[in-house]
Protein backbone atom coordinates (compact mmCIF):
# COMPACT_ATOMS: atom_id res chain seq x y z
CA UNK A 1 0.00 0.00 0.00
CA UNK A 2 1.21 3.24 -1.33
CA UNK A 3 2.10 6.24 1.04
CA UNK A 4 0.61 8.77 -2.02
CA UNK A 5 -2.19 8.19 -3.92
CA UNK A 6 -3.79 10.26 -6.92
CA UNK A 7 -7.17 9.37 -8.26
CA UNK A 8 -10.55 10.33 -9.52
CA UNK A 9 -13.21 10.77 -6.65
CA UNK A 10 -16.66 8.50 -6.98
CA UNK A 11 -18.66 10.53 -4.46
CA UNK A 12 -21.36 8.21 -2.56
CA UNK A 13 -23.94 9.37 0.23
CA UNK A 14 -24.03 8.83 3.85
CA UNK A 15 -24.54 5.18 5.98
CA UNK A 16 -23.36 3.40 2.38
CA UNK A 17 -24.47 -0.37 3.89
CA UNK A 18 -21.99 -3.92 2.79
CA UNK A 19 -25.42 -5.02 0.92
CA UNK A 20 -25.14 -1.99 -1.03
CA UNK A 21 -21.44 -2.72 -1.85
CA UNK A 22 -22.13 -6.00 -2.82
CA UNK A 23 -25.54 -7.58 -2.45
CA UNK A 24 -26.19 -11.00 -0.52
CA UNK A 25 -26.97 -13.26 -3.18
CA UNK A 26 -23.44 -12.62 -4.55
CA UNK A 27 -21.47 -14.17 -1.59
CA UNK A 28 -21.43 -17.67 -2.63
CA UNK A 29 -19.21 -16.56 -5.50
CA UNK A 30 -15.26 -16.90 -5.22
CA UNK A 31 -13.86 -15.36 -7.55
CA UNK A 32 -12.83 -11.68 -7.13
CA UNK A 33 -13.42 -10.46 -10.63
CA UNK A 34 -17.33 -11.80 -11.02
CA UNK A 35 -17.89 -10.41 -7.31
CA UNK A 36 -16.44 -6.76 -8.58
CA UNK A 37 -18.46 -6.66 -11.33
CA UNK A 38 -21.64 -6.61 -8.89
CA UNK A 39 -20.21 -3.66 -7.07
CA UNK A 40 -22.22 -1.01 -5.34
CA UNK A 41 -25.30 -2.63 -7.51
CA UNK A 42 -27.80 -2.04 -4.79
CA UNK A 43 -27.06 1.19 -4.27
CA UNK A 44 -26.90 2.69 -7.64
CA UNK A 45 -25.48 -0.16 -10.55
CA UNK A 46 -25.23 3.28 -12.69
CA UNK A 47 -22.48 4.30 -10.34
CA UNK A 48 -20.76 1.08 -9.33
CA UNK A 49 -20.54 0.61 -13.53
CA UNK A 50 -18.79 3.51 -13.50
CA UNK A 51 -15.81 3.03 -10.72
CA UNK A 52 -12.48 3.06 -12.82
CA UNK A 53 -9.20 1.24 -11.66
CA UNK A 54 -7.65 4.20 -9.85
CA UNK A 55 -10.62 5.82 -8.44
CA UNK A 56 -10.85 6.78 -4.80
CA UNK A 57 -14.84 6.10 -3.26
CA UNK A 58 -15.70 8.95 -1.25
CA UNK A 59 -18.46 8.04 0.85
CA UNK A 60 -20.68 10.16 3.60
CA UNK A 61 -20.86 9.09 7.35
CA UNK A 62 -20.87 5.51 8.79
CA UNK A 63 -19.58 4.05 5.21
CA UNK A 64 -19.78 0.40 5.39
CA UNK A 65 -22.14 0.37 7.96
CA UNK A 66 -23.93 -3.68 8.49
CA UNK A 67 -22.38 -7.04 7.44
CA UNK A 68 -18.86 -8.45 8.42
CA UNK A 69 -18.91 -9.55 4.57
CA UNK A 70 -15.24 -9.39 3.36
CA UNK A 71 -16.48 -10.09 0.02
CA UNK A 72 -17.05 -5.98 0.21
CA UNK A 73 -13.45 -5.40 0.45
CA UNK A 74 -13.29 -8.41 -2.82
CA UNK A 75 -15.22 -6.63 -4.64
CA UNK A 76 -13.59 -3.05 -4.03
CA UNK A 77 -10.52 -4.29 -4.52
CA UNK A 78 -11.38 -6.00 -7.66
CA UNK A 79 -12.26 -3.32 -9.20
CA UNK A 80 -8.87 -1.24 -8.74
CA UNK A 81 -10.19 1.12 -6.02
CA UNK A 82 -7.54 3.00 -4.49
CA UNK A 83 -8.74 4.28 -1.20
CA UNK A 84 -11.90 5.23 0.27
CA UNK A 85 -12.23 8.68 1.96
CA UNK A 86 -15.72 8.91 4.67
CA UNK A 87 -16.91 10.87 6.83
CA UNK A 88 -16.57 8.10 9.37
CA UNK A 89 -16.36 4.52 8.79
CA UNK A 90 -18.62 1.41 10.27
CA UNK A 91 -16.60 -0.70 13.27
CA UNK A 92 -16.41 -3.85 10.65
CA UNK A 93 -15.65 -2.62 7.78
CA UNK A 94 -13.01 -0.50 8.91
CA UNK A 95 -11.16 -3.37 10.57
CA UNK A 96 -11.62 -5.64 7.26
CA UNK A 97 -10.31 -2.93 5.55
CA UNK A 98 -7.05 -2.36 7.77
CA UNK A 99 -6.80 -5.77 7.76
CA UNK A 100 -6.88 -6.34 3.90
CA UNK A 101 -5.11 -3.59 3.58
CA UNK A 102 -7.11 -1.00 1.77
CA UNK A 103 -6.50 2.44 2.39
CA UNK A 104 -8.79 4.37 4.11
CA UNK A 105 -8.98 8.14 5.16
CA UNK A 106 -11.26 10.27 7.74
CA UNK A 107 -12.48 13.51 7.20
CA UNK A 108 -15.86 14.71 7.69
CA UNK A 109 -14.74 18.26 6.17
CA UNK A 110 -12.79 16.99 2.85
CA UNK A 111 -16.03 14.79 2.55
CA UNK A 112 -18.30 17.77 2.35
CA UNK A 113 -16.36 19.73 -0.10
CA UNK A 114 -15.43 16.85 -2.68
CA UNK A 115 -17.40 16.98 -5.95
CA UNK A 116 -17.82 13.62 -7.99
CA UNK A 117 -15.07 13.62 -10.30
CA UNK A 118 -12.39 15.30 -8.53
CA UNK A 119 -8.65 14.66 -8.51
CA UNK A 120 -7.47 13.83 -5.34
CA UNK A 121 -4.24 13.24 -3.71
CA UNK A 122 -3.50 11.53 -0.42
CA UNK A 123 -0.33 11.59 1.65
CA UNK A 124 -0.77 9.39 4.50
CA UNK A 125 2.52 10.32 5.62
CA UNK A 126 1.63 13.93 5.73
CA UNK A 127 -1.70 13.19 7.07
CA UNK A 128 -3.54 15.16 4.40
CA UNK A 129 -6.30 14.92 1.50
CA UNK A 130 -6.08 17.46 -1.36
CA UNK A 131 -7.34 18.98 -3.93
CA UNK A 132 -5.85 21.77 -5.98
CA UNK A 133 -5.23 24.16 -3.37
CA UNK A 134 -7.09 22.77 -1.17
CA UNK A 135 -6.20 20.71 1.75
CA UNK A 136 -7.88 18.25 4.51
CA UNK A 137 -6.00 16.62 7.77
CA UNK A 138 -6.89 13.33 8.45
CA UNK A 139 -6.15 11.97 11.74
CA UNK A 140 -2.81 9.92 12.10
CA UNK A 141 -2.87 6.11 12.14
CA UNK A 142 -2.41 4.44 15.28
CA UNK A 143 0.26 2.81 15.70
CA UNK A 144 -1.03 -0.57 15.89
CA UNK A 145 -3.02 -0.20 12.61
CA UNK A 146 0.65 1.19 11.27
CA UNK A 147 2.25 -2.29 12.30
CA UNK A 148 -0.64 -4.39 10.02
CA UNK A 149 -0.12 -2.01 7.37
CA UNK A 150 3.27 -2.57 7.18
CA UNK A 151 3.50 -6.64 7.41
CA UNK A 152 1.34 -5.98 4.28
CA UNK A 153 -2.08 -6.44 6.52
CA UNK A 154 -3.53 -9.11 8.80
CA UNK A 155 -2.00 -12.33 6.94
CA UNK A 156 1.67 -10.80 7.28
CA UNK A 157 1.18 -9.53 10.84
CA UNK A 158 0.20 -12.91 11.62
CA UNK A 159 2.35 -14.77 9.96
CA UNK A 160 5.13 -13.02 11.58
CA UNK A 161 3.33 -13.62 15.06
CA UNK A 162 3.15 -17.73 14.44
CA UNK A 163 6.88 -17.60 13.88
CA UNK A 164 7.86 -15.62 16.70
CA UNK A 165 4.87 -17.86 18.87
CA UNK A 166 6.24 -21.37 17.69
CA UNK A 167 9.94 -20.45 17.96
CA UNK A 168 9.27 -19.47 21.37
CA UNK A 169 6.83 -22.87 22.36
CA UNK A 170 7.81 -25.24 19.90
CA UNK A 171 5.56 -25.96 16.54
CA UNK A 172 1.86 -25.97 17.15
CA UNK B 1 -7.22 4.75 33.91
CA UNK B 2 -7.71 2.76 36.95
CA UNK B 3 -10.96 0.14 38.08
CA UNK B 4 -14.32 0.18 38.65
CA UNK B 5 -14.61 -1.21 34.97
CA UNK B 6 -17.69 -1.90 32.65
CA UNK B 7 -18.63 -5.40 31.89
CA UNK B 8 -16.69 -5.71 28.39
CA UNK B 9 -13.53 -3.97 30.21
CA UNK B 10 -13.78 -6.64 32.47
CA UNK B 11 -13.73 -9.49 29.76
CA UNK B 12 -11.41 -8.23 27.85
CA UNK B 13 -8.85 -7.55 31.14
CA UNK B 14 -9.91 -11.19 31.56
CA UNK B 15 -8.32 -12.53 28.13
CA UNK B 16 -4.99 -10.74 28.35
CA UNK B 17 -5.68 -7.09 27.16
CA UNK B 18 -3.79 -4.60 29.55
CA UNK B 19 -4.54 -1.25 28.52
CA UNK B 20 -8.50 -0.91 29.13
CA UNK B 21 -8.59 2.66 27.97
CA UNK B 22 -11.33 2.95 25.73
CA UNK B 23 -9.13 4.03 21.91
CA UNK B 24 -6.28 1.73 23.31
CA UNK B 25 -5.17 -1.43 21.25
CA UNK B 26 -4.51 -5.00 22.45
CA UNK B 27 -4.52 -8.25 21.66
CA UNK B 28 -7.11 -10.61 23.58
CA UNK B 29 -7.05 -14.36 23.74
CA UNK B 30 -10.57 -15.93 22.08
CA UNK B 31 -12.73 -18.91 24.40
CA UNK B 32 -14.34 -19.86 20.54
CA UNK B 33 -13.69 -18.93 17.06
CA UNK B 34 -17.36 -19.18 14.70
CA UNK B 35 -17.40 -19.06 11.09
CA UNK B 36 -19.96 -19.89 8.28
CA UNK B 37 -20.20 -21.00 4.87
CA UNK B 38 -20.01 -17.49 3.49
CA UNK B 39 -17.59 -16.23 5.88
CA UNK B 40 -15.27 -19.30 6.02
CA UNK B 41 -15.21 -19.41 2.22
CA UNK B 42 -12.25 -16.32 2.32
CA UNK B 43 -11.16 -16.73 6.27
CA UNK B 44 -9.89 -20.31 5.04
CA UNK B 45 -8.24 -19.11 1.82
CA UNK B 46 -6.86 -16.61 4.43
CA UNK B 47 -5.77 -18.83 6.68
CA UNK B 48 -4.03 -20.84 4.13
CA UNK B 49 -2.05 -17.66 2.95
CA UNK B 50 -1.10 -17.65 6.84
CA UNK B 51 0.63 -20.77 6.75
CA UNK B 52 -0.52 -22.08 9.93
CA UNK B 53 -1.01 -26.12 9.51
CA UNK B 54 -3.32 -26.03 12.66
CA UNK B 55 -6.05 -23.90 14.24
CA UNK B 56 -4.69 -22.97 17.49
CA UNK B 57 -7.44 -25.38 19.57
CA UNK B 58 -9.62 -27.44 17.22
CA UNK B 59 -12.13 -27.52 20.34
CA UNK B 60 -12.32 -24.42 20.47
CA UNK B 61 -14.08 -23.64 16.67
CA UNK B 62 -17.22 -23.97 15.91
CA UNK B 63 -18.42 -23.98 11.93
CA UNK B 64 -21.77 -23.76 10.70
CA UNK B 65 -23.18 -24.36 7.01
CA UNK B 66 -25.98 -21.84 7.63
CA UNK B 67 -26.28 -19.10 4.93
CA UNK B 68 -26.24 -21.12 1.49
CA UNK B 69 -27.61 -24.41 3.34
CA UNK B 70 -28.94 -26.32 2.14
CA UNK B 71 -26.94 -25.71 -0.36
CA UNK B 72 -28.98 -23.94 -3.21
CA UNK B 73 -26.88 -24.58 -6.15
CA UNK B 74 -23.72 -25.87 -7.17
CA UNK B 75 -21.39 -22.82 -5.86
CA UNK B 76 -22.91 -22.62 -2.62
CA UNK B 77 -22.31 -26.49 -2.32
CA UNK B 78 -18.59 -25.82 -2.94
CA UNK B 79 -18.77 -23.36 0.11
CA UNK B 80 -20.60 -25.88 2.46
CA UNK B 81 -18.17 -28.89 1.44
CA UNK B 82 -15.01 -26.57 1.47
CA UNK B 83 -16.18 -26.13 5.88
CA UNK B 84 -17.01 -29.37 6.00
CA UNK B 85 -13.78 -31.12 4.69
CA UNK B 86 -11.99 -28.00 6.95
CA UNK B 87 -13.79 -29.28 9.98
CA UNK B 88 -12.46 -32.82 9.26
CA UNK B 89 -9.27 -31.98 8.27
CA UNK B 90 -8.37 -29.98 11.45
CA UNK B 91 -10.39 -32.51 13.82
CA UNK B 92 -13.01 -29.81 14.71
CA UNK B 93 -15.99 -31.74 16.09
CA UNK B 94 -18.20 -28.44 16.52
CA UNK B 95 -19.15 -28.49 12.58
CA UNK B 96 -23.21 -27.87 12.32
CA UNK B 97 -25.19 -28.95 9.10
CA UNK B 98 -28.81 -29.26 9.52
CA UNK B 99 -29.55 -33.16 8.39
CA UNK B 100 -26.39 -34.12 9.02
CA UNK B 101 -25.94 -33.26 12.77
CA UNK B 102 -28.04 -33.61 15.88
CA UNK B 103 -28.97 -29.57 15.82
CA UNK B 104 -28.11 -27.58 13.19
CA UNK B 105 -29.59 -24.69 11.57
CA UNK B 106 -28.50 -20.45 12.36
CA UNK B 107 -25.05 -20.31 13.99
CA UNK B 108 -26.27 -17.95 17.07
CA UNK B 109 -28.52 -19.90 18.43
CA UNK B 110 -27.04 -23.43 17.41
CA UNK B 111 -24.15 -22.08 19.83
CA UNK B 112 -26.13 -21.11 22.89
CA UNK B 113 -28.23 -24.28 23.16
CA UNK B 114 -25.07 -26.26 22.45
CA UNK B 115 -23.49 -24.57 25.35
CA UNK B 116 -20.74 -23.53 23.94
CA UNK B 117 -21.25 -19.89 24.91
CA UNK B 118 -21.13 -18.95 28.69
CA UNK B 119 -20.75 -15.76 31.06
CA UNK B 120 -17.35 -13.62 30.20
CA UNK B 121 -16.31 -15.24 27.45
CA UNK B 122 -14.51 -13.64 24.47
CA UNK B 123 -16.25 -14.78 21.12
CA UNK B 124 -15.07 -13.08 17.40
CA UNK B 125 -17.62 -14.49 15.15
CA UNK B 126 -17.60 -14.14 10.93
CA UNK B 127 -20.52 -13.11 11.15
CA UNK B 128 -21.77 -9.01 12.16
CA UNK B 129 -24.73 -10.31 14.73
CA UNK B 130 -22.30 -12.34 16.70
CA UNK B 131 -22.85 -9.53 19.07
CA UNK B 132 -25.90 -12.01 19.88
CA UNK B 133 -23.95 -13.49 22.55
CA UNK B 134 -24.19 -10.50 25.01
CA UNK B 135 -28.10 -12.46 26.05
CA UNK B 136 -25.47 -14.72 27.85
CA UNK B 137 -23.57 -12.14 29.23
CA UNK B 138 -20.12 -12.61 26.99
CA UNK B 139 -18.77 -10.52 24.88
CA UNK B 140 -19.59 -11.22 21.17
CA UNK B 141 -18.47 -9.68 18.02
CA UNK B 142 -18.45 -9.60 14.31
CA UNK B 143 -15.33 -9.67 12.73
CA UNK B 144 -14.17 -10.27 9.03
CA UNK B 145 -12.94 -13.06 7.42
CA UNK B 146 -9.29 -12.07 7.42
CA UNK B 147 -9.70 -12.04 11.13
CA UNK B 148 -11.15 -15.08 11.51
CA UNK B 149 -8.03 -16.42 9.76
CA UNK B 150 -5.76 -14.91 12.17
CA UNK B 151 -8.30 -16.22 15.02
CA UNK B 152 -8.32 -19.85 13.86
CA UNK B 153 -4.31 -19.50 13.53
CA UNK B 154 -3.30 -17.85 16.67
CA UNK B 155 -6.27 -17.76 19.09
CA UNK B 156 -6.20 -14.02 19.41
CA UNK B 157 -7.78 -11.19 18.15
CA UNK B 158 -6.58 -7.27 17.87
CA UNK B 159 -9.07 -5.54 19.62
CA UNK B 160 -9.44 -1.36 20.06
CA UNK B 161 -10.99 -1.35 23.45
CA UNK B 162 -14.59 0.06 23.34
CA UNK B 163 -16.38 3.05 24.90
CA UNK B 164 -19.75 1.86 26.92
CA UNK B 165 -22.82 2.97 26.42
CA UNK B 166 -25.34 2.10 29.65
CA UNK B 167 -28.92 1.31 27.92
CA UNK B 168 -31.30 1.40 30.77
CA UNK B 169 -34.95 1.06 30.43
CA UNK B 170 -37.93 1.81 32.53
CA UNK B 171 -41.38 1.68 32.67
CA UNK B 172 -44.28 -0.80 31.33
CA UNK B 173 -45.17 -1.25 28.07
CA UNK B 174 -48.30 -2.34 26.18
CA UNK B 175 -49.04 -5.73 25.58
CA UNK B 176 -47.27 -7.30 22.55
CA UNK B 177 -44.69 -5.71 22.90
CA UNK B 178 -41.13 -7.97 23.07
CA UNK B 179 -37.54 -7.81 23.55
CA UNK B 180 -37.38 -7.14 19.58
CA UNK B 181 -38.98 -3.47 20.49
CA UNK B 182 -36.28 -3.31 23.68
CA UNK B 183 -33.36 -2.48 20.77
CA UNK B 184 -35.85 -0.88 18.51
CA UNK B 185 -36.75 1.21 20.65
CA UNK B 186 -33.04 2.22 21.18
CA UNK B 187 -32.45 1.99 17.28
CA UNK B 188 -34.83 4.77 17.17
CA UNK B 189 -33.24 7.06 19.68
CA UNK B 190 -29.17 5.76 18.23
CA UNK B 191 -29.72 5.77 14.92
CA UNK B 192 -27.61 3.65 12.70
CA UNK B 193 -24.38 5.29 13.79
CA UNK B 194 -25.31 6.33 17.29
CA UNK B 195 -23.22 2.92 19.24
CA UNK B 196 -20.34 3.41 16.78
CA UNK B 197 -16.68 1.40 18.43
CA UNK B 198 -19.25 1.35 21.79
CA UNK B 199 -20.09 -1.82 24.24
CA UNK B 200 -24.01 -1.23 24.86
CA UNK B 201 -24.76 -2.79 27.94
CA UNK B 202 -28.28 -3.11 28.88
CA UNK B 203 -29.69 -2.42 32.13
CA UNK B 204 -33.21 -1.92 33.97
CA UNK B 205 -36.19 -3.89 35.67
CA UNK B 206 -37.78 -4.26 32.10
CA UNK B 207 -34.34 -6.29 31.09
CA UNK B 208 -34.22 -8.12 34.36
CA UNK B 209 -37.97 -9.45 33.29
CA UNK B 210 -36.78 -10.43 29.39
CA UNK B 211 -36.70 -13.98 28.91
CA UNK B 212 -33.10 -15.20 26.87
CA UNK B 213 -34.65 -15.57 23.98
CA UNK B 214 -35.84 -11.76 24.39
CA UNK B 215 -32.18 -11.21 24.99
CA UNK B 216 -31.36 -12.59 21.84
CA UNK B 217 -33.26 -10.47 19.50
CA UNK B 218 -31.77 -7.06 21.61
CA UNK B 219 -28.46 -8.16 21.76
CA UNK B 220 -28.29 -9.44 18.28
CA UNK B 221 -29.34 -6.03 16.67
CA UNK B 222 -27.10 -3.76 18.68
CA UNK B 223 -24.67 -3.91 15.87
CA UNK B 224 -27.23 -2.26 13.84
CA UNK B 225 -26.53 0.74 16.13
CA UNK B 226 -22.40 0.53 15.22
CA UNK B 227 -21.68 -1.63 18.31
CA UNK B 228 -19.07 -3.90 18.84
CA UNK B 229 -21.01 -5.60 21.30
CA UNK B 230 -24.20 -5.27 23.27
CA UNK B 231 -24.62 -7.14 26.55
CA UNK B 232 -27.14 -8.39 29.07
CA UNK B 233 -24.86 -9.00 32.14
CA UNK B 234 -25.39 -12.61 33.00
CA UNK B 235 -28.21 -13.01 36.26
CA UNK B 236 -30.47 -16.35 37.64
CA UNK B 237 -32.21 -16.06 34.04
CA UNK B 238 -29.23 -16.51 32.35
CA UNK B 239 -28.05 -19.07 34.98
CA UNK B 240 -31.22 -20.93 35.05
CA UNK B 241 -30.86 -21.15 31.25
CA UNK B 242 -27.16 -22.21 30.82
CA UNK B 243 -27.61 -24.77 33.87
CA UNK B 244 -28.44 -28.13 31.76
CA UNK B 245 -26.15 -27.05 29.08
CA UNK B 246 -22.63 -25.72 29.30
CA UNK B 247 -20.86 -28.50 30.93
CA UNK B 248 -17.42 -28.76 32.34
CA UNK B 249 -16.85 -25.29 33.68
CA UNK B 250 -18.38 -23.21 36.46
CA UNK B 251 -20.73 -20.56 35.20
CA UNK B 252 -19.47 -17.23 36.72
CA UNK B 253 -21.27 -13.91 35.69
CA UNK B 254 -18.87 -10.65 34.90
CA UNK B 255 -21.15 -7.69 36.28
CA UNK B 256 -19.72 -4.24 36.27
CA UNK B 257 -18.40 -2.28 38.63
CA UNK B 258 -20.01 0.31 40.58
CA UNK B 259 -19.12 3.67 39.65
CA UNK B 260 -17.90 2.17 36.03
CA UNK B 261 -17.35 4.61 33.85
CA UNK B 262 -19.77 5.29 30.41
CA UNK B 263 -19.25 7.13 27.74
CA UNK B 264 -23.10 7.67 27.66
CA UNK B 265 -26.58 6.71 28.88
CA UNK B 266 -29.59 6.27 27.25
CA UNK B 267 -33.07 5.90 29.04
CA UNK B 268 -36.12 4.07 27.50
CA UNK B 269 -39.00 5.00 29.20
CA UNK B 270 -41.56 1.71 27.67
CA UNK B 271 -44.58 3.10 29.21
CA UNK B 272 -47.62 2.44 26.94
CA UNK B 273 -45.54 1.55 24.23
CA UNK B 274 -46.87 -0.01 21.02
CA UNK B 275 -44.85 -2.68 19.52
CA UNK B 276 -42.39 -1.04 17.14
CA UNK B 277 -41.76 -1.44 13.06
CA UNK B 278 -38.00 -0.18 11.16
CA UNK B 279 -39.41 0.84 8.04
CA UNK B 280 -37.06 0.53 5.03
CA UNK B 281 -34.50 0.64 4.23
CA UNK B 282 -33.47 1.68 7.42
CA UNK B 283 -33.01 -0.37 10.72
CA UNK B 284 -33.03 2.37 12.92
CA UNK B 285 -35.98 4.16 10.89
CA UNK B 286 -38.22 3.23 13.73
CA UNK B 287 -41.99 4.12 14.89
CA UNK B 288 -45.11 2.95 16.76
CA UNK B 289 -46.86 -0.19 14.34
CA UNK B 290 -49.95 2.01 15.44
CA UNK B 291 -48.95 5.01 13.52
CA UNK B 292 -47.16 3.46 10.57
CA UNK B 293 -48.72 3.58 6.98
CA UNK B 294 -51.52 0.34 6.50
CA UNK B 295 -49.28 -0.98 3.46
CA UNK B 296 -50.49 -4.30 1.53
CA UNK B 297 -48.23 -7.16 2.80
CA UNK B 298 -47.32 -10.01 0.15
CA UNK B 299 -44.60 -11.91 2.46
CA UNK B 300 -43.92 -12.44 5.95
CA UNK B 301 -41.00 -14.10 7.26
CA UNK B 302 -40.66 -15.14 10.94
CA UNK B 303 -37.40 -16.70 11.35
CA UNK B 304 -33.62 -15.52 11.58
CA UNK B 305 -31.13 -15.07 14.06
CA UNK B 306 -32.85 -12.48 16.10
CA UNK B 307 -36.36 -13.40 15.85
CA UNK B 308 -36.39 -17.36 15.11
CA UNK B 309 -37.25 -19.01 18.64
CA UNK B 310 -39.55 -21.24 20.49
CA UNK B 311 -40.98 -17.68 21.76
CA UNK B 312 -41.19 -16.02 18.68
CA UNK B 313 -42.93 -19.28 17.02
CA UNK B 314 -45.48 -18.87 20.41
CA UNK B 315 -46.14 -15.49 19.69
CA UNK B 316 -47.03 -16.17 16.04
CA UNK B 317 -49.05 -18.60 17.09
CA UNK B 318 -50.94 -16.65 19.49
CA UNK B 319 -52.15 -14.07 16.79
CA UNK B 320 -52.91 -17.09 14.37
CA UNK B 321 -54.89 -18.54 16.73
CA UNK B 322 -57.25 -20.63 14.14
CA UNK B 323 -57.41 -17.87 11.59
CA UNK B 324 -56.01 -18.20 7.91
CA UNK B 325 -53.55 -16.46 6.31
CA UNK B 326 -54.93 -13.44 4.06
CA UNK B 327 -55.46 -14.43 0.58
CA UNK B 328 -52.18 -12.99 -1.72
CA UNK B 329 -50.01 -12.98 1.08
CA UNK B 330 -47.60 -15.68 2.37
CA UNK B 331 -46.52 -16.86 5.41
CA UNK B 332 -43.04 -18.37 5.57
CA UNK B 333 -41.52 -19.06 9.11
CA UNK B 334 -38.25 -20.54 9.68
CA UNK B 335 -37.17 -22.53 13.29
CA UNK B 336 -33.70 -21.11 13.81
CA UNK B 337 -32.98 -24.68 14.94
CA UNK B 338 -33.43 -27.86 14.35
CA UNK B 339 -33.68 -28.35 18.39
CA UNK B 340 -36.23 -25.30 17.75
CA UNK B 341 -38.28 -27.14 14.99
CA UNK B 342 -38.41 -30.29 17.11
CA UNK B 343 -39.75 -28.59 20.41
CA UNK B 344 -42.60 -26.29 17.80
CA UNK B 345 -43.31 -29.52 16.29
CA UNK B 346 -44.27 -31.28 19.57
CA UNK B 347 -45.90 -28.41 20.85
CA UNK B 348 -48.31 -28.18 17.76
CA UNK B 349 -46.90 -24.87 16.88
CA UNK B 350 -46.03 -26.26 13.13
CA UNK B 351 -49.09 -27.94 12.89
CA UNK B 352 -51.14 -24.70 13.64
CA UNK B 353 -48.61 -22.76 10.89
CA UNK B 354 -49.90 -25.08 8.24
CA UNK B 355 -53.07 -25.64 8.66
CA UNK B 356 -53.45 -21.15 8.64
CA UNK B 357 -51.75 -21.45 5.35
CA UNK B 358 -48.28 -20.67 6.10
CA UNK B 359 -45.02 -22.52 4.95
CA UNK B 360 -42.52 -23.70 6.94
CA UNK B 361 -38.47 -24.38 5.57
CA UNK B 362 -35.73 -26.62 7.71
CA UNK B 363 -33.12 -23.70 9.31
CA UNK B 364 -31.37 -21.42 7.45
CA UNK B 365 -30.36 -18.09 7.15
CA UNK B 366 -31.38 -18.09 3.43
CA UNK B 367 -34.17 -15.38 2.74
CA UNK B 368 -32.42 -12.76 5.51
CA UNK B 369 -30.14 -12.05 3.29
CA UNK B 370 -31.16 -12.18 0.11
CA UNK B 371 -29.47 -15.65 -0.78
CA UNK B 372 -32.48 -18.38 -1.11
CA UNK B 373 -35.91 -19.19 0.34
CA UNK B 374 -38.29 -16.37 0.01
CA UNK B 375 -36.54 -13.56 -2.10
CA UNK B 376 -38.84 -10.92 -2.99
CA UNK B 377 -39.64 -9.36 -6.31
CA UNK B 378 -39.48 -5.46 -7.37
CA UNK B 379 -42.58 -3.58 -5.84
CA UNK B 380 -43.53 -6.48 -3.17
CA UNK B 381 -43.59 -5.70 0.80
CA UNK B 382 -42.51 -8.04 3.21
CA UNK B 383 -42.89 -7.96 7.23
CA UNK B 384 -39.91 -9.81 8.59
CA UNK B 385 -38.64 -10.26 12.35
CA UNK B 386 -35.48 -10.19 10.92
CA UNK B 387 -32.70 -7.73 11.78
CA UNK B 388 -31.99 -5.83 8.28
CA UNK B 389 -34.20 -4.35 5.98
CA UNK B 390 -31.26 -2.30 3.67
CA UNK B 391 -32.55 -1.74 0.03
CA UNK B 392 -32.61 -5.13 -1.87
CA UNK B 393 -31.96 -6.97 1.26
CA UNK B 394 -34.35 -9.70 0.72
CA UNK B 395 -34.30 -9.56 -3.22
CA UNK B 396 -35.08 -7.06 -5.90
CA UNK B 397 -33.62 -3.68 -5.30
CA UNK B 398 -37.15 -2.09 -5.12
CA UNK B 399 -38.59 -4.64 -2.42
CA UNK B 400 -39.34 -3.37 0.82
CA UNK B 401 -38.69 -4.77 4.07
CA UNK B 402 -40.49 -3.82 7.71
CA UNK B 403 -38.74 -5.37 10.72
CA UNK B 404 -40.85 -6.27 13.59
CA UNK B 405 -41.37 -8.37 16.12
CA UNK B 406 -43.61 -11.54 15.60
CA UNK B 407 -46.91 -10.92 17.06
CA UNK B 408 -46.72 -7.78 14.37
CA UNK B 409 -45.65 -10.46 11.86
CA UNK B 410 -48.38 -12.45 12.47
CA UNK B 411 -51.11 -10.09 12.71
CA UNK B 412 -49.57 -8.77 8.50
CA UNK B 413 -50.14 -12.87 7.73
CA UNK B 414 -53.65 -13.13 8.43
CA UNK B 415 -54.38 -9.31 7.90
CA UNK B 416 -52.89 -9.15 4.47
CA UNK B 417 -51.73 -5.37 5.84
CA UNK B 418 -49.40 -3.71 8.56
CA UNK B 419 -51.86 -3.34 11.17
CA UNK B 420 -51.64 -3.32 14.74
CA UNK B 421 -51.73 -6.95 16.31
CA UNK B 422 -54.29 -5.83 19.09
CA UNK B 423 -56.73 -5.09 16.30
CA UNK B 424 -56.44 -8.68 15.29
CA UNK B 425 -56.22 -10.13 18.87
CA UNK B 426 -59.24 -8.10 19.88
Amino acid sequence: MSDVITGRAVVLGDDVNTDNIIPGPYLNITDPEELGRHLLETYDAAVGAAVAPGDILVGGRNFGMGSSREQAQVAIMARGVQAIVAGSFARIFLRNCINVGLAVAESPEAVAAIADGDELRIDFTAGTITRGDDTWTIPPRPPFVGEILEAGGLVGWAQERLRRTSSTQGRR
Amino acid sequence: MTAPWTVAQKILAAHGVQDLTPGAFGLARVDLVMTNDVSGSVALREFEKIGARRVFDPSRVALFADHFAPAKDVRSAQLVGRLRRFAREQGIEQYWEAGSTPNGGIEHTVLAEEGLIAPGDFIPGGDSHSCTYGAFGAFGTGVGSTDIAAALALGELWVRVPQTIRVEYRGTAGPQVTGKDLILAYLAQSGVAGGTYAALEFAGPPIDATSIDERMALCNMAVEAGAKTGIVPADATTLAWLADKVTGRPLEPVLPDEGASYAGRAQIDLDGMRPLVARPPSPADVVPVDTVDRVRVDQVYVGNCANGTMTDLRQLCEVLGGRRVARGTRLIVVPASQRVYRQALKEGLLEQIVEAGGAISMPTCGACFGGHMGILDAGEVAVATTNRNFRGRMGHADSAVYLANAYVAGAAAVSGELVDPAEVMA
